[in-house]
């Protein structure tokens, strides 16, 4: 008796569960707020090598500066071309292997640990078996994929994978697909566990298809599912570095935003504009996430 | 009752925690070395094993602390460096590769001018002079070089050579690239190509340009003196083409495997860095009969030229334990310390007074040269550029490779913005 009510009085307390909170609110604050506004103010400062102590605001001249820099355009494009692949290729073929699984055949669980395994593979390790999978050798020279190809007599599909001129950020996007298709198959089989038996019964003795049930029963209740899916892939996407490192390290060709970055922070020392290509990369992943906090937090307060 | 316990548990980790931190920091201002280098693995950890020993016999008191953060080639070593010298706790002595790109630590004016050092032990006599011309800025000199490593060599296999009709070492371009379609003629490649992270390219590129205008026009692009935009570089730009499609169809090997072309007959020519010897030694080959050498093409230059770079440390400004580094750099400089130090690294000594009998055949060849060629500096490896113009440099022939060394104006155009790049920063 005497503990319930011990209990309660805690509960009631709304000071106690806000300092059990409070040291991960500082650390949020000052380790992520605080480290963005202290990029922004290096952004915008002239602080563009390593000696300079010059800390006065340069406008957004680090910013218009990048729009004139080739390698920045050029490690934008290919993380756009990465982007499109990656999202669509991942939602595809999650969606495929959920729909494979959904109806609960013998061995779900044995192909479902199968298919989430690639993901406990770290970026680094995945980058440097997919090195030499995707290794550029063709014919009897050729290693990986190229080398099964031409056992197969395939040779037409042979090809230069991430290291062609054109085509690098494709190749670059089989590995992440590859490793994160599990995942989204996870999620959209929650989604499809979620629905209830009774529709799809009650659809089918309304004399429905399966397609049709899937058409207009199912996935327009996967919306949510959807969605969730879209902004986790897009923001994995949009700050991609160690898949690309430890596939081709800093190589020209597959250059992307974070690498980049990095190169110039660390390489070039240039402080100021290694701090505007990350505002870059936060705005980006900001235009992907916000307006997802938004419709959540819209459809929390309707319900 | 059990709440309590609870906290007083809480409060001894706590404890535990804080007693466990103290002590650590509070060794840091007492005597000891802390230093910042990469050599984690092989024969560069065995050197610096070597170089430790020497250091303890000469300073039983002062423990050694090795900071490195091993692997990717010290690039994430580097990330750490820089962050800790940006916060004004820079280790006792650190590695840099000498030569340009110490100067961004220079203008930043993180690093201690060592001249005195080198008056006070003899340097001035006992390194090369060229060697000490390029070092100094500004009649400063901020580092200690250890070992000199060879960037212009050209590597093969003699039965391969037999193979292709290839019976000497080509001594010029012209002569280089002939043998290049010889090989091809026979069925393999010309040459070994590492195109991974692009700096084995922008390498290969350094030795073309010094071969196709020889050693005086070399050294001005680094200067100024002679133009990127002058028909010599059209000339070497259009030789690194050549000699690229002669290359391997995987475009994305490290050095390492690039060299295992080589040395297993699938490759003609190698041309990479004396530290090729001592990987392919560590693996069992034979100088000689499984591998040989010679001084990479060259076109203009009747006296030989060494394309060098080298490894070196540092005294940073606001160190812990200055005089710490100081013993370091002794050792760094000292006879006892390189001949403990390059053998097992697979380099040579700096010093002119080295002992050879140590050295194998390669790097007793090698010691040789050092004494009397011309020397230039290998821009991949920090000599001539600082880190901005390097990795733009190496960007651009990157870009080049991966394009089929089809777009020559481009590169052209990319080298400038590297020179650009370069002052600027």
């Amino acid at each position: 008796m005497a503990l319930t009510l011990s209990r309660k009085k805690r509960i009631t307390n709304p000071w106690g569960g806000f300092f059990f909170v409070l040291p991960s609110i500082v650390a949020v604050l000052v380790f992520v707020y605080g480290m963005i506004g202290w990029t922004i103010k290096f952004s915008l400062s002239n602080r563009t090598n390593a000696w300079s102590k010059d800390n006065s605001f340069a406008g957004l001249k680090n910013y218009t500066g990048l729009l004139e820099d080739p390698e920045f355009t050029h490690a934008f494009g290919n993380l756009m071309k990465f982007t499109v692949v990656f999202m669509i290729g991942t939602l595809i073929s999650g969606l495929i292997m959920s729909l494979l699984l959904e109806k609960g055949i013998r061995g779900e669980g044995f192909f479902r640990s199968i298919y989430l395994y690639p993901m406990a593979i770290s970026f680094i390790a995945m980058g440097t078996s997919w090195r030499w999978l995707m290794d550029s050798a063709r014919d009897d020279k050729g290693t990986g994929l190229n080398h099964l190809f031409h056992m197969a007599k395939l040779n037409i599909l042979q090809n230069d994978w991430y290291s062609s001129e054109n085509a690098s950020m494709y190749a670059m996007a089989l590995p992440a697909i590859w490793q994160m298709s599990g995942y989204v198959m996870a999620l959209f089989l929650a989604g499809f566990r979620g629905i209830p038996d009774d529709l799809r019964e009650a659809a089918r003795v309304d004399g429905a298809t399966e397609f049709k049930i899937y058409r207009h029963i199912l996935f327009p209740q996967l919306k949510p599912t959807f969605l969730t899916v879209l902004i986790i892939l897009g923001h994995i996407s949009m700050k991609v570095f160690d898949l690309i490192y430890g596939i081709s390290t800093k190589s020209y060709v597959t250059k992307v935003l974070a690498i980049y970055m990095w190169q110039v922070i660390f390489d070039f020392q240039n402080y100021a504009k290694g701090s505007a290509i990350a505002v870059v990369i936060l705005v980006i992943i900001a235009i992907v996430v916000i307006p997802y906090l938004i419709y959540v937090n819209k459809t929390e307060e309707m319900k | 009752m059990l709440k309590k316990s609870k906290l007083a548990i809480v409060l001894a980790a706590v404890g535990a925690l804080v007693a466990t931190t103290v002590p650590a920091s509070h060794a840091a201002t007492n005597k000891q070395l802390e230093i910042f280098t990469w050599w984690a693995s092989g024969g560069e950890a065995a050197g610096l094993a070597g170089m430790t020993t020497e250091f303890t016999k000469q300073n039983p008191n002062t423990p050694f602390i090795n900071a490195a953060v091993a692997g990717a080639a010290g690039v994430n070593a580097k990330g750490v460096l820089v962050s800790r010298m940006g916060a004004g706790n820079p280790p006792d002595t650190f590695q840099a590769h000498a030569g340009a790109e110490l100067s961004t630590y220079v203008k930043a004016g993180q690093v201690e001018d060592l001249t005195f050092l080198y008056k006070a032990e003899g340097w001035d006599k006992v390194f090369p002079a060229g060697l000490i011309k390029t070092l100094t800025t500004n009649g400063k000199i901020y580092s200690v070089p250890v070992n000199i490593h060879r960037a212009n060599v050209l590597w093969w296999n003699p039965a391969t050579a037999t193979k292709a009709g290839v019976s000497a070492a080509p001594k010029t371009m012209e002569e280089f690239i002939a043998d290049l379609a010889k090989a091809k003629k026979a069925g393999i490649d010309g040459i070994a190509l590492a195109g991974n992270g692009d700096w084995a390219i922008a390498h290969l590129f350094d030795v073309v340009l010094l071969g196709t205008m020889g050693a005086a026009k070399y050294d001005g692009l680094w200067k100024g003196t002679t133009a990127w935009t002058s028909p010599e570089v059209a000339k070497a730009i259009s030789n690194l083409s050549t000699i690229l499609s002669y290359g391997n169809a995987s475009k994305s090997l490290d050095w390492p495997d690039a060299g295992k072309l080589v040395t297993g007959g699938k490759a003609l020519f190698f041309i990479m860095g004396d530290w090729a010897s001592s990987q392919w030694q560590s693996d069992g080959l034979k100088l000689g009969s499984d591998y040989t050498w010679a001084p990479a093409p060259n076109s203009v230059d009747k006296k030989p030229v060494y394309m060098w770079l080298s490894d070196s440390f540092t005294l940073p400004k606001g160190a812990v334990d200055r005089d710490a580094g100081i013993a370091w750099l002794k050792v760094c400089g000292s006879l006892a310390g390189q001949d403990a130090f390059n053998p097992k690294k697979g380099s040579i000594a700096v010093r002119k007074d080295s002992n050879p009998a140590l050295y194998d055949s390669y790097l007793q060849a090698a010691m040789k040269e050092w004494k009397v060629d011309t020397l230039v500096g290998s821009t991949v490896h920090g000599v001539n550029y600082g880190n901005a113009g390097m990795a733009a440099y190496d960007s651009a022939v990157g870009k080049f490779y991966t394009g089929g060394g089809k777009d020559k104006a481009g590169l052209t155009k990319a080298l400038v913005a590297a020179y650009k790049a370069n002052a600027a920063s």
